[in-house]
């Protein structure tokens, strides 16, 4: 026997938020964990931890990508793994003093674009140890990495290189 | 590529005012309201509409998935066909391209454009988060996580590339917000100077808070039909003369350094030393308004264009875009806002409505507020709509609106023109 017609819904002490009342605005919190795979970027990530990075080279027509990708856009073929020097020269850069809600804690941070030579393609990556004031298109800089490593990218970080004279174009 | 279809019309159309937040009423409401708008203007009931075509962005910020069938419900326009289309910040140009399509090829004779966005549920740096969630998720987002930091890089880039000035830059925000002072649909008018651009918090350098457009709540509305149907509902339809579309690639570092594709106005000769795209350009949008120009045999776009509705979230944007859409060389995108030539009283007027800088940028109603906007103006008809007729280019026969999305993933370009 299950027919109750005296049944209650249980009342709780947690309440909902409240912002307005006309309009009715409350507050819904909404939470989520993602199962994400690196899928054929694996290697990209693994490697950070060997202190390498890897881009991309095409198997049939040799363009190279400093941001690797399982095949290549030029030809469709298939690329395959290769090592990227650990210097290289900003090709462009930003400071950011605002950003989305997970980097807040962060900023400001530097944002570059990261050129090798004679590889096809750039690399997104930040740049530590320098103020906006002292970044310029064609700075020499070099790769460090996390010891920790979380496996995003962000292992692979850049810091400038080391120079006597200082050069400076803005 | 021609599109060789049935000529295609817009008849109405309705925009919200946008605004930073609405919660009087929803998403739905929102778009009834900009569709009244455009429906009661000339006339028409739901039996007049064969169908419609839904244009949002993010799922994430209305925590709605298929909020389209939503809308088509609240509207009365079930059971007819509709879809929603998508596609970062072009996803109204996309949409509005799409249900041209639908008209060209038969399908339709009416078709509703109904574009929406409400950004407002979340606070701006969570916006921000989910905006960047339309950047590459393995390598741009966790490095950076934000837009303007990937466009900033770029104006860096464009500065390094041709001399861009800041204040350059900052002469689209003034440009755009001083339109805006006349569009009662504008979220943002204001009267502001280059320093008050170079001086309001910098988000990412260069950009600064008044380089960026801001997130709103909106909705607009376009209607379309087939030649026929356009001069039975309206006497001043527009012609929906040609629609072109470029892509490229998700991330900014992936993008390639060859040979400019040259529009009818250019020569192999007037780029013999410049690497194209790089990160200072945005190969999709050239490569839409060279299918546009081919479409509507435009061969001087300066000279064949009256006035341009372009996508200008950024100023630096707006700059990069004189370029890729041919109305000046590349570089020379500074010296044609230090010329004055897109102000509303110069050789083309560009955004004249105030762009997104200004009139704000709800993702999925941005695109079809430029063709409403567009319309009007070839209509002659911005005094009826605005109560003011400032913004009024004066006599226009042909207009190009302009969508994009990401740092230049998908791009559309539009040409409409008078018919009378
Ligand atoms: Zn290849």
């Amino acid at each position: 026997m299950t027919i109750n017609p005296n049944a209650k819904m249980e009342e709780t002490q947690n309440g909902t938020e409240v912002y307005s009342i006309d309009p009715l605005v409350v507050k819904s919190h909404y939470e989520i964990d993602y199962i994400h795979s690196y899928a054929q970027d694996s290697e990209f990530f693994r490697a950070l931890g060997k202190k390498k990075i890897m881009g991309s080279k095409c198997k049939k027509c040799g363009y190279t990508y400093a941001t690797p990708r399982g095949h290549c856009m030029m030809c469709g073929a298939e690329t395959e793994w290769y090592q990227l020097p650990n210097t290289g020269k900003v090709h462009t850069f930003t400071t950011c003093y605002f950003g989305s809600e997970e980097f807040l804690k962060e900023t400001p941070f530097n944002l570059i674009m990261v050129e090798f030579e004679n590889v096809d393609s750039l690399f997104m990556a930040r740049l530590i140890g320098a103020d906006l004031e002292d970044i310029y298109v064609g700075m020499p800089v070099v790769a460090k990495f996390r010891r920790n490593q979380k496996f995003s990218p962000t292992d692979v970080y850049f810091v400038p290189v080391a120079q006597p004279e200082k050069k400076k174009k803005r | 590529m021609k599109h060789g279809g049935r000529n295609v019309y817009m008849v109405s159309g309705g925009v919200t005012k946008f605004a930073k937040a609405t919660p009087e009423m929803d998403f739905r409401l929102r778009v009834k309201k900009a569709f009244d708008y455009a429906m009661n203007d000339v006339n028409l009931t739901l039996n007049d509409i064969d169908g419609s075509v839904a244009s949002y962005f993010a799922d994430h910020f209305q925590r709605q998935l298929m909020a389209g069938i939503m809308v088509q419900d609240y509207l009365g326009l079930t059971p007819k066909p509709s879809k929603r289309v998508e596609g970062g910040g072009a996803t109204g140009g996309l949409a509005f391209q799409t249900g041209f399509e639908e008209i060209a090829s038969g399908r339709m004779d009416t078709c509703a454009v109904y574009g929406f966005e409400t950004m407002s549920h979340v606070n701006t740096w969570k916006g921000n988060e989910f905006i960047a969630l339309a950047s590459d998720t393995n390598f741009d987002y966790p490095v950076g996580g934000f837009y303007t930091g990937y466009y900033a890089m770029m104006a860096v880039r464009h500065m390094h590339e041709f001399g861009t000035t800041v204040e350059q830059l900052a002469k689209v925000s003034v440009k755009n917000h001083k339109n805006a002072l006349h569009n009662p649909y504008a979220q943002s008018p204001m009267n502001i100077t280059v320093s008050d651009v170079r001086n309001s918090p910098m988000v990412s350098y260069p950009l600064t808070r008044l380089d960026v457009c801001t997130m709103s709540d909106g909705a607009a509305v376009a209607l379309l039909a087939s030649e026929e149907k356009a001069f039975e509902i309206t006497d001043r339809p527009v012609l929906i003369k040609s629609i072109g579309t470029g892509t490229d690639t998700m991330r900014l570092s992936d993008r390639p350094m060859g040979k400019v594709p040259l529009l009818p106005n250019e020569k192999e000769s007037d780029y013999s030393n410049l690497k194209y795209p790089g990160v200072h350009s945005f190969r999709a949008g050239r490569t839409a308004a060279k299918e546009a120009y081919e479409g509507a045999g435009i061969t001087d776009p300066i000279e064949e264009l009256d006035l341009v509705e372009l996508h200008d979230a950024y100023t630096s944007s707006e700059i990069q875009t004189y370029e890729d859409l041919g109305l000046c060389k590349y570089g020379d995108g500074g010296k044609f806002i230090d010329e004055g030539k897109s102000e509303i009283k110069g050789k083309i007027p560009v955004n004249p409505s105030g762009g997104l800088l200004a009139s704000g940028h709800p993702v999925g109603a941005s695109g079809i507020m430029q063709s409403v906007f567009m319309f009007w103006q070839l209509q002659r008809t911005v005094k009826k709509h605005f109560k003011d007729d400032f913004l009024q280019v004066n006599n226009p026969k042909r207009g190009l609106i302009h969508s994009h999305a990401g740092t230049g993933t998908y791009v559309t370009a539009t040409i409409m023109e008078a018919v009378k």
